[in-house]
């Protein structure tokens, strides 16, 4: 079962169908043999995106995710409407992924080591964050610093949304807030960066990590690539936002391919997470 | 017929601008502006009081009575222009070329101001200011964003829009307040953070997130004033602060109506129905309980009598400081430290109300 179909368009990678094209090497692909690849493509080890359950599914100790604060749903506090209603497309968005916004928060394990674990879902609205995902990220984050548990976030997302325009800026205030609580209890925090990672969640818990780490060739930045060509007329560069480009430029610890990443968050929790989340 | 020509969003069409004297309004100086679109109708008006003024001194007729009645329209007119600015209007004059800028309000209201420079780890970044400054009878560490004038300064500046060195910068002269014991006061007025190719090799996420970061420790209290424009991350990223409040006129918000147009709408025609989804005025901003306060402005605008508008942020301010000192006469610093981490866990609206606040305060 996926959480995959339907969602999204293949220019944004995600599977559809029986086959598939990497839109890396443009190869065509039998889609089981990329889902067991952990939705990555054998020929080129192009990653593609992946909603929030899969992510948990290929990430989590099998059986051992407990979903938390699942309960907190989208408002619509400002009644935003654009082309289409605010209230509308989230009742799209919730129907397409069977998700009420654009995170999942939640207690599991990895590789038998208990951690708080947020994931960021692009399949919900390019994984925006609004309220809702401020919240919960700011409960998780909270859990992980009163039981002592290791964080990971994993970000995928295009920024702060739109349709709730300062409370949304004000969530990366909020959750930047709890993280300095988290540092401050000693708790450690391990930032996942996944394609794309945009706008302003990377500038604020995505970059925040005591470790930063980032899937192949994900996106990652700031700006927009198309608002920055706009401002400055300018080529930009080979690899421009891109996770090579950033630990170049001295942005994340270390890049890391999908079928290594339970291995490494793991390492990481052994040698820095508190005594009882540590083997 | 009106001599006026338009720059729709002032500050961004490039040109001669027209300055113009407006009539002498209740013996007030008159000031020069440019002229929004909106206010072509008021511009007219001043246009008859300026022909008439003319004509009389030319033809020693007396038309004081007619001057009295024009000016009387011109006031009511501009009050009734001004109380119903559209959300586009109000990130109009929000822009407006002779708004007044830090560097303006510096002159205005510090009795003092040493300007610090650099971040020490790569450059200094003048779209955002620091100095030690005397300002409503304390010493505070002031900040903001500056964008600019003439051409030159406002290239100099990045017309307003920092570099990650320009947040360093910021965070290292708080963190130098927080040392020695000076409040910080922020006056925000930027588009938004600079998209460039070296903005981003340099971190501009990760100065922002940094800096919101540190703000919500640091042990020193934090004012800030969205003075202009509040856009998106690059005001966020000097604006987590005990108390935040709103110049009348100015806006805030998570992306510009431009930018949001662009995105949602897939065009830049639809920036006033933007603005108003956004709801980024400080009206709206204080409903929705983002703010704490709104400065009024001089009728008109901050750019029709900047001192007025001066007067008013430095009488907030000094109010502002004092509450901080009265507070921390009864309350530790890190009462004040939690009171602000509150401030900010409160912000967004879910359908569950949040259960973790008494967890979180203990
Ligand atoms: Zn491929």
């Amino acid at each position: 079962m996926s959480q995959d179909q339907g969602a999204g368009t293949k220019k944004e990678g995600i599977p559809e169908g029986l086959w598939m094209r990497c839109p890396e090497c443009g190869d065509m692909l039998y889609r089981k043999v990329v889902e067991e690849a952990l939705d990555v493509c054998p020929k080129c080890d192009y990653h593609f995106r992946i909603s929030a359950r899969k992510r948990i599914e290929q990430l989590v100790d099998p059986g051992s995710f407990e979903e938390m604060f699942d309960d907190i749903e989208p408002a619509d506090p400002l009644k935003f409407v654009d082309k289409k209603a605010y209230k509308d497309r989230l009742a799209g968005e919730q129907k397409k992924t069977g998700n009420s916004d654009a995170v999942i928060c939640g207690k599991g394990f990895i590789k038998g080591r208990p951690m708080m674990v947020a994931v960021m879902d692009p399949t919900f609205m390019m994984g925006s964050m609004g309220s809702v995902v401020g919240e919960k990220i700011t409960q998780t984050i909270e859990a992980a610093a009163e039981e002592g548990l290791p964080l990971i976030i994993v970000s995928a997302s295009g920024g702060a949304r739109m349709q709730e325009s300062t409370l949304s800026l004000m969530q990366m205030a909020k959750t930047s807030a709890a993280l300095a609580k988290l540092d401050e209890s000693g708790g450690l925090f391990i930032s996942l960066l996944a394609d794309p990672t945009t706008g302003g969640v990377t500038a604020s818990f995505a970059m925040l990590g005591d470790f930063i780490i980032a899937e192949p060739k994900a996106l990652i930045g700031f700006a927009g690539q198309r608002t920055i060509w706009n401002t400055i007329k300018v080529e930009l560069p080979e690899g421009f936002q891109r996770s090579e480009f950033l630990q170049e430029h001295g942005f994340i610890d270390f890049v890391v391919h999908r079928k290594d990443l339970r291995n490494e968050i793991a390492r990481l929790v052994d040698f820095c997470g508190k005594p009882e989340s540590v083997r | 017929m009106s001599q006026a020509t338009r720059s729709d969003v002032a500050g961004t069409t490039p040109g001669a601008p027209i300055l113009k004297q407006i009539p002498s309004n209740n013996g007030k100086a008159s000031v020069t502006r440019h002229v929004l679109k909106f206010e072509e109708p008021l511009a007219r008006l001043e246009n008859q009081i300026q022909e008439l003024e003319a004509l009389q001194a030319a033809r020693q007729i007396d038309y004081s009575k007619e001057l009295r009645q024009l000016r009387t329209n011109y006031t009511s007119l501009l009050r009734k222009i001004y109380d119903n600015l559209s959300a586009w209007e109000t990130v109009q004059v929000a822009r407006h070329q002779l708004r007044p800028q830090f560097k303006d309000y510096v002159e205005m209201i510090c009795r003092e101001f040493r300007e610090l420079h650099g971040d020490r780890h790569y450059g200094d970044d003048l779209a955002i200011r620091c100095g030690l400054a005397r300002l409503g009878g304390h010493k505070v560490m002031l900040i903001g964003h500056n964008k600019g004038k003439d051409t030159k300064e406002k290239v100099q500046c990045y017309f307003g829009l920092a570099h990650p060195e320009g947040y360093r910068k910021a965070l290292r002269c708080m963190k130098l307040a927080e040392k020695f014991g000076l409040p910080v006061v922020t006056l925000i007025d930027t588009a938004g953070a600079y998209p460039g190719i070296g903005a981003e090799e340099r971190g501009q996420a990760e100065s922002i997130a940094r800096n919101m970061m540190e703000m919500s420790r640091l042990k020193t209290p934090i004012l800030t004033v969205v003075t202009g424009e509040g856009g998106s991350g690059g005001a966020l990223g000097i604006g987590v602060a005990d108390k935040v409040a709103m110049m009348e006129y100015a806006w805030y918000s998570v992306i510009s109506p431009e930018g949001c147009s662009g995105i949602l709408w897939k065009g830049a025609e639809n920036a006033a129905d933007a603005a108003e989804a956004l709801k980024l005025t400080s009206k709206h901003l204080k409903q929705l309980g983002v703010i704490d306060a709104v400065i009024s402005e001089p009728l008109g605008g901050a750019h029709r009598d900047p001192h007025t508008a001066a007067h008013n942020l430095e009488t907030f301010v000094a109010k502002s400081l004092r509450e901080f000192n009265s507070f921390l006469k009864r309350n530790s610093m890190d009462d004040l430290v939690e009171r602000r981490y509150e401030k900010f866990r409160q912000m967004g609206e879910t359908l569950k109300p949040k259960t973790n606040i008494a967890k979180a305060a203990g």
